[in-house]
């Protein structure tokens, strides 16, 4: 392997130029005090997370000018720019248990590290490539008119990121040069990224989640319900005995006593196989959902249907798995053009 | 500006002249011009939207948008575990790669540590999915310019590394094998040999590429001093990973950060060139391969015993707080910023693409080149879509 000589001596390879320097929290400390001395008593709060990660609120007047701020103090390189919504979803989270009584949602607004006093608040990452430091920047934004100054300035690279959060949340950018859509159609209404803008897919079919792995509450009743076939000593199972009780003949004339023991687990497990077979051939639609709310109803009388969740509880290390398969299903949302990409 | 290099100036003055050109000369009759969403060079659906003046580009546009899937939305109503399988598809090309800084961000926040052997592993197949990733660029790279060899060795041996990432994990584009506080499995038998073998053949690929098109005079006509980005532009546009080391800048997260990776027990080296143009920037993924490869043969050696996974709670629940992790992605920098309630899913993630900002940088460096540099310009920056799109 020869690579051309002039590019190897050109190329510089620094490793041992630059020898691995991790900062301490000193250096955290250092910035702080430094933007502290640039912007005053716009640095509302910092947080230090020791040798590791930094985070500073300032106000929303001098969010532009922080970011101006620090990039003369050498943290020259742009990361990213966003925003996040405080407010808790008004829909809930979409893999709550349907047979669990859904509590009132805790509707108070709870801002993160280094606080904050309104709902959005945008945020921004620069890194000092020569200090081998990040810092987070945070900034309330006014409910009322969500407008900040644009980082565009600044950081010619802000300028997708702020077109993103503009169509994510409805923040505005003031000075930013061609506030358009990035990803949305143009015509698009709403704001997918705040907490109030319902997620459709969730609404039209609750998602399976962590229940998904469990028996349907109904299948799992009826299971129980189910007399038992007769069996002989031997645990044969007695065909025409197993008939007149149940009215139609066993499945598996071959099941064992053993097998078919009256266990309340095993005859929920039972159920789990039948209520997973069965649900692929069911539309999972309004029916299945009426179906669990009436279960739901009759769930507190029948100590057999509150298994499934106990099951869960105490299933072993292995349970992760059927959770795999859950996900995989759920892959359904996921744009199929990607898989053309590869 | 003042550690530009003399082709680095001559480039610079030359999209400065092109910027005056549009001032002065907007009378002029142009044409515009439409790529995509459909062009091979774009690993997707990207549509840029040219101006010309001629055959000089006066004003370039991508247009992101039809692959977009929401992915930060969705992470809202998912469990931490299941968003791993929507990550999965960000970089379709190194997927492993994008499971790591979310799970690692987890873990931040539950103030878990995944044993050493998981560490391990984690960087060996992080190391593959890099070399998986970057061996289709190194291929493709010829097919813009119409050399077609170089794309049939690339899926070639790149075929033998996705045999790998599927021998241990089951998957070949999406392994969806990390968990929060392990790995989902440990290490077939005979893999370590396996891989040992496939390193050996992909360091032969790198030479075979260098040789059919690094040296190639149309290659380096087409390439060098075409597109030049000089380092404080990278910077304040936020291009990282091998984008951001082609233009002078010597930063890699892998080596500059403090992470739960194993990048410090084997000896290897950062690549950076001076130039800035495309040429560079290919030839520093080049070396990157070379060097992932010697990673991954020196960490075979160094698995410790020992479990794959610690001990977490089967329902997993991560604790109030906030942490942002990012790693040295095929693409460049891939970070997450996990904002966690005490639930059992994430509050907001917000997801930092390399390709996003790599190609916001689009329109820049665009300005002032001639309609045949757009395709070799955009490949070299090399993006996927998945990466733009999310």
């Amino acid at each position: 392997m020869a690579p051309l000589s002039d590019d190897t001596q050109s190329a510089v390879a620094t490793e041992d130029d630059a020898p691995l320097a991790l900062p301490g929290d000193g250096v955290r400390e250092a910035v702080v005090d430094d933007l502290r001395n640039r912007i005053g008593d716009a640095l509302i709060d910092s947080h230090i997370v020791p040798n590791d990660d930094l985070t500073v609120r300032v106000s929303t007047e001098s969010w532009a000018a922080t970011g101006a701020a620090l990039k003369a103090a050498g943290f020259t390189f742009f990361s990213w720019l966003s925003a996040i919504d405080w407010m808790p979803s008004p829909y809930g989270k979409g893999e709550d248990d349907p047979t669990v009584e859904k509590e009132p949602i805790d509707m108070t607004i709870k801002q993160g590290v280094c606080g904050g006093d309104t709902r959005f608040q945008v945020l921004a990452r620069l890194t000092d490539l020569n200090r081998h430091v990040g810092i987070t920047i945070k900034a309330d934004v006014d409910d009322d008119t969500p407008v900040v100054d644009s980082w565009t300035g600044s950081f010619a690279g802000a300028n997708w990121h702020e077109r993103e959060c503009h169509e994510m949340f409805g923040i505005g950018f003031n000075n930013h040069p061609d506030l358009r859509n990035m990803y949305l159609p143009t015509d698009f209404e709403g704001h997918p990224l705040r907490k109030d803008f319902p997620l459709l897919a969730r609404m039209v079919k609750p998602w399976p989640g962590i229940v998904d792995v469990e028996p349907m509450p109904e299948k799992a009743e009826e299971i129980a319900d189910e007399p038992l076939p007769v069996t002989d000593e031997a645990g044969r199972i007695d065909p025409v005995a197993t008939e007149e009780l149940t009215g139609e003949p066993p499945s598996d004339p071959d099941l064992t006593m053993a097998d078919a023991a009256a266990t309340g687990d095993e005859a929920t497990e039972v159920g789990a196989a039948d209520a997973g077979a069965d649900s692929e051939h069911s539309d999972a639609g309004s029916d299945d959902a009426d179906a669990a709310a009436d279960a739901d109803a009759d769930a507190d009388d029948t100590p057999e249907s509150s298994e499934p969740a106990a099951t869960h509880d105490d299933a072993p290390e292995s349970a992760a798995d059927p959770l795999d398969v859950a996900e995989g299903a759920s892959t359904a949302d996921a744009d199929p053009q990607e898989e053309a990409g590869s | 500006m003042t550690m530009m290099s003399d082709r680095q100036q001559l480039s610079y003055i030359a999209s400065q002249a092109a910027d005056a050109r549009l001032n002065v000369e907007l009378e002029t009759e142009g044409m515009t011009l439409n790529i995509g969403p459909q062009h091979p060079a774009t690993h997707g659906t990207l549509r840029i939207i040219a101006r010309l003046d001629g055959e000089q580009v006066i004003w370039a546009e991508p247009s992101a948008g039809y692959m977009h899937r929401g992915y930060e939305k969705l992470t809202e109503v998912r469990t931490f575990p299941q968003v791993t399988t929507l990550i999965n598809r960000i970089d379709w090309l190194g997927s492993f790669a994008n499971e790591v800084p979310f799970i690692l961000a987890a873990e931040k926040l539950m103030d878990i540590e995944a044993p050493p052997r998981a560490q391990v592993i984690r960087t060996i197949l992080f190391e593959l999915s890099r070399i998986a990733n970057v061996s289709l660029f190194l291929g493709d790279l010829g097919v813009q310019m119409g050399a077609v060899t170089p794309v049939f060795l690339a899926f070639r041996d790149r075929e033998y590394v996705l045999n790998l990432i599927e021998g241990a994990t089951g998957g070949r584009f999406h392994p969806n094998f990390d968990r929060i506080g392990g790995l989902k499995d440990d290490l077939p038998k005979g893999w370590i040999d396996e891989t040992k073998q496939v390193m050996k053949k992909l360091i032969g690929f790198c030479d075979e590429n260098e040789s059919l098109l690094f040296g190639n005079e149309i290659f380096q006509s087409r390439m060098r001093g075409i597109g030049v980005i000089p380092a404080e532009i990278a910077k304040e546009y936020g291009l990282s990973g091998a984008n951001l080391r082609a233009s002078g800048v010597d930063y890699d997260l892998r080596r500059d950060q403090d992470i739960a990776l194993s990048y410090d027990l084997c000896d290897w080296k950062v690549w950076t060139h001076p130039d800035g143009d495309s040429w560079a920037r290919c030839w520093v993924r080049l070396q990157e391969t070379r060097e992932s490869c010697k990673i991954v043969l020196q960490l075979l050696d160094q698995i410790p015993a020992g479990p794959v996974m610690t001990k977490v709670p089967r329902i997993i629940k991560v604790p109030e707080g906030e942490a942002y992790v990012s790693t040295e992605n095929p693409l460049g920098e891939m970070g997450y910023y996990v904002v966690s309630k005490g639930d059992l899913g994430p509050f907001r993630v917000k997801i930092r693409s390399a390709s996003f900002s790599n190609m916001s940088i689009a329109s820049w460096v665009l300005k002032g080149v001639y309609v045949p540099d757009i395709v070799t310009i955009l490949s070299s920056l090399y993006f996927i879509l998945g990466d733009i799109d999310r």
